[in-house]
């Protein structure tokens, strides 16, 4: 037993002496690429966004737009039309009608070719849609070409192929359709976000009313032009902007069958009571605190990339982003100075440039936010690492951030920050990561780092989180269900669980 | 002089906790009377700190159980069925005191709660296999998806059948590895009761399945609000106290399982679907190559 303390010490030992020993980093100018921004002339925007209700962009009836900006340059990039009860009321109805006359009576394999077609046309059109997102959401260029876009068209194309196989995922069971769906997104990811609710819920023959985030309204309304283009009986995908009253209205709609809701756990808990005893059926994805946990047999290297991708990919707006770093106490120290080394590599600027790791916080009010959580994190005693990359004079920018020495009763260790802000936290044992882990009243997502196989399962298993990574991190796909244990919320999206939540059966 | 005397023993109904048979901590009683309104026996009338106590055991033996083997479950629910078939008669006689059934329709839900454990009993190495999914994506990960237990969950037991209900819904819950804090009927409260013996001579460990008795308008919001509940199985039958737990529910996320089986008899009042309800989904990924 001594010899294993006096082992781990040494190795503790050797391990500061490497630290002490490592130089800082020094690139020169071998970091300095030219911007490389990508264009902007393929997207045509309007300067003024209508509601899509019945398959026609309409003013509303609400009177009511509001600019929708750029948060990298707080530039306006469209007035868009906000969406009041009468609009909603509207909306639904629509949708009622082409659920009850045509939607619901088309053959399945009818339905599932107008999806197709919706996920090739989103094809066709995926730089328009990537500059677009990136443009009104601030997230960089490569991610959204990367991995929103080419996402969104896999969630068509994948459900469109359950519209007519319906009866094979629930064998023993009648399947039918709910009726109007109304569904919420968030602002981090939302044309995938739309592609999540809406290729589900048409495949198993709903109609849809979605109501996209206040920030990010454009690639949703330009998702609905796509509808028109693809011939989309009208109805069938009603598009509603606005903020939370809009929401509220939709969620209050009483011929609304079935709320499906992405965002935060407070509003999702003011979702779940209002439909208390109204026997609209309900799914949340709500907010998440997951734990990514290295343990010392990890690849260490491959272990800060992952923890790179969990916690600032896409400025750390994810709701399963890897915002607690649980580290094994023998490699701490190293973890610890190569996220350092590494996070310094981080570019952040122009969410157009193709070289753009981190790009634009998305809106003022979420830049408030986290400010408020790190002063916060500063306060109660953590120490804080951040990048020293230079920020944009306009739009909204945050530096990609650590704090080590965080205690787990510190608020940056227990509350969803939405920002590109990780709390490092130390273990020794096995049993000590899991309970630390799973110290939360979240539980979306986690990962978990080694080379022991046998350790994966052990610890994967023990996680009380919806999506587990092993030696990876941020990983997603139409296939595989996502969703969220306790205060995460429940219901899954995607892969044949994702189907339950929009099919009435028998 | 007589060495054999007349007089019964009479049986102290109370809460089962933790495995263990405790009078509830509130000191309070309530009667049972028979479908002929003679006293049958004073139960315990279980109160909130009885229900927590409760809720804390459950949690505690949530892991536990959950990380028995499917095989060794499934025992223990035929164990169940075992013993339940064992006091067959007994428990007929408690149906037919409380409520005034025939002797063949009291029969009739014995024969039923037992069909039921032994049902549940098979369940338990096989959901897993029809809920799991491997997920075929895109990239080069491995990437599979298993049913979880939720926790802990919270039933509110249906009135009548106040046997077959129990069983009925108490088996789904527990075979996937949750544990459950029971709410028994409130009219009919003695075969439940008797059934924590049944319980407590099947193996089963103690906390997985804990029986309160007393007042669901008093017992239930509790339930509900509690934050260390991770769903609840209401069958009750009560609209208002429906609607008072949909909403409390909302506190911690609850996932909430509204039933109204009109037929807890029929072949539809059992299956996979009540044990996939209170189950989670987890993907676990990992990447594939050298």
């Amino acid at each position: 037993m001594s010899t294993t303390i006096s082992d781990k010490e040494s190795r503790e030992k050797a391990a500061r002496h490497v630290e002490a020993e490592r130089p800082a980093l020094e690139f020169g100018a071998a970091w300095d690429y030219a911007p490389a921004p990508e264009s902007k002339d393929h997207v045509r925007l309007e300067e003024r966004y209508g509601l899509f209700i019945g398959g026609r962009f309409v003013p509303p009836r609400s009177r009511k737009h509001f600019a929708t900006i750029n948060p990298a340059t707080e530039e306006k990039l469209a007035d868009v039309a906000e969406a009041g009860a009468a609009d909603v009321d509207a909306a639904v109805r629509s949708a009622e009608e082409a659920h009850r006359k045509r939607w619901s009576r088309l053959s399945p394999a009818e339905r599932g070719k107008y999806i197709y077609r919706i996920a090739r046309l989103l094809q066709e059109k995926s730089r328009e849609f990537a500059v677009l997102e990136s443009l009104n959401g601030g997230k960089p260029i490569k991610e959204s070409r990367d991995v929103d876009i080419p996402l969104a068209v896999a969630h068509f194309f994948y459900h469109a192929g359950w519209a007519d196989k319906l009866a094979y995922a629930f064998p023993r069971h009648g399947v039918s359709s709910i009726g109007v769906c109304g569904q919420i997104i968030p602002w981090n990811f939302p044309l995938l976000m739309a592609a999540w609710k809406l290729a589900p819920a048409l495949a198993c023959g709903n109609t849809v009313v979605l109501k996209p985030a206040e920030t990010t309204p454009l690639t949703a309304l330009h998702l609905a032009r796509i509808c028109q283009e693809a011939d989309l009986p009208p109805g069938v995908v009603n598009v509603l902007p606005g903020a939370g009253e809009t929401g509220a209205h939709v969620v209050n709609h009483p011929r609304v069958r079935k709320i499906a809701f992405t965002g935060s756990t407070d509003v999702g808990k003011l979702i779940q009571r209002a439909l208390a005893g109204t026997g609209k059926r309900l799914t949340l994805e709500l907010g998440g605190k997951a734990a990514n946990i290295v343990f010392e047999d990890a690849a260490l290297d491959q272990a800060v990339e992952g923890i790179v991708n969990g916690i600032y990919f896409n400025q750390g707006h994810v709701c399963c982003a890897g915002s607690r770093l649980l580290v094994q106490e023998s490699v701490a120290e190293t973890i610890i100075g190569k996220l350092a080394d590494r996070i310094a590599t981080l570019r952040l600027g122009d969410p157009l440039d193709k070289n753009t790791d981190v790009g634009a916080i998305n809106s003022k009010a979420q830049l408030a936010k986290i400010r408020e959580l790190v002063a916060c994190g500063v306060e109660e005693g953590a120490a804080l690492h951040q990048a020293s990359c230079r920020l944009p004079e306009k739009g909204f920018w945050f530096p990609p951030t650590f704090f080590t020495g965080v205690a787990q009763s510190h608020r940056i260790a227990r509350e969803e920050i939405f920002g590109p802000v990780l709390a490092v936290m130390t273990f020794r044992t096995p049993e000590e990561a899991i309970e630390k882990a799973n110290n939360t009243p979240y539980g979306l997502s986690a990962g978990v780092w080694t080379d022991k196989g046998s350790k994966i399962f052990q610890v994967t298993s023990k996680m009380r989180a919806g999506v587990v990574w092993a030696n990876t991190f941020n990983k997603f796909d139409p296939t595989s269900p996502f969703g969220g244990y306790k205060e995460s919320g429940f219901g899954r999206e995607g892969g044949v669980h994702g189907l339950r939540a929009y099919v009435e059966l028998s | 002089m007589a060495f054999v005397t007349d007089l019964d023993i009479r049986k102290t109904y109370k809460l089962y906790v933790g495995g263990e048979f405790i009078r509830t901590e509130s000191g309070r009683y309530d009667p049972v009377r028979s479908a002929k309104k003679e006293l049958l026996a004073n139960v315990s009338r279980g109160s909130r700190k009885d229900l927590r106590e409760a809720i804390r055991k459950a949690r505690a033996a949530q892991p536990g159980w959950a990380g028995k083997s499917a095989y060794l479950k499934g025992q223990i629910l035929y164990r169940m069925a075992e013993m339940l078939e064992g006091r067959a008669d007994s428990f007929a006689k408690l149906l037919r005191d409380a409520r005034g059934l025939s002797p063949a329709s009291a029969g009739r839900e014995v024969r039923a709660a037992i069909d039921r454990l032994v049902h549940y009993a098979g369940w338990s190495d096989k959901y897993g296999a029809l809920l799991g999914t491997v997920n075929p994506v895109a990239s080069s990960y491995f990437d599979f998806s298993v049913p979880e237990p939720t926790g802990v969950v919270g039933i509110v037991a249906p009135e009548r059948p106040d046997l077959l209900g129990l069983v009925s819904h108490l088996c789904p819950v527990v075979v996937s590895g949750n544990t459950a804090v029971v709410i028994v009927s409130e009219e009919h409260p003695l075969a439940s009761l008797e059934l924590a013996e049944v319980l407590a001579t099947s193996d089963l460990p103690g906390g997985v399945a804990n029986l309160i008795s007393g007042r669901k308008e008093e017992l239930v919001p509790h339930l509900s609000r509690h934050m260390d509940v991770n769903a609840i199985a209401d069958a009750g039958g009560d609209a208002a106290l429906s609607k008072a737990i949909a909403e409390d529910a909302a506190v911690n996320v609850k996932r909430v399982k509204r039933y109204a089986i009109g037929d807890y008899f029929s072949e539809k009042a059992q299956g996979l679907d009540f044990i996939e309800t209170f189950t989670e989904t987890k993907t676990t990924w990992h990447p594939i190559g050298v």
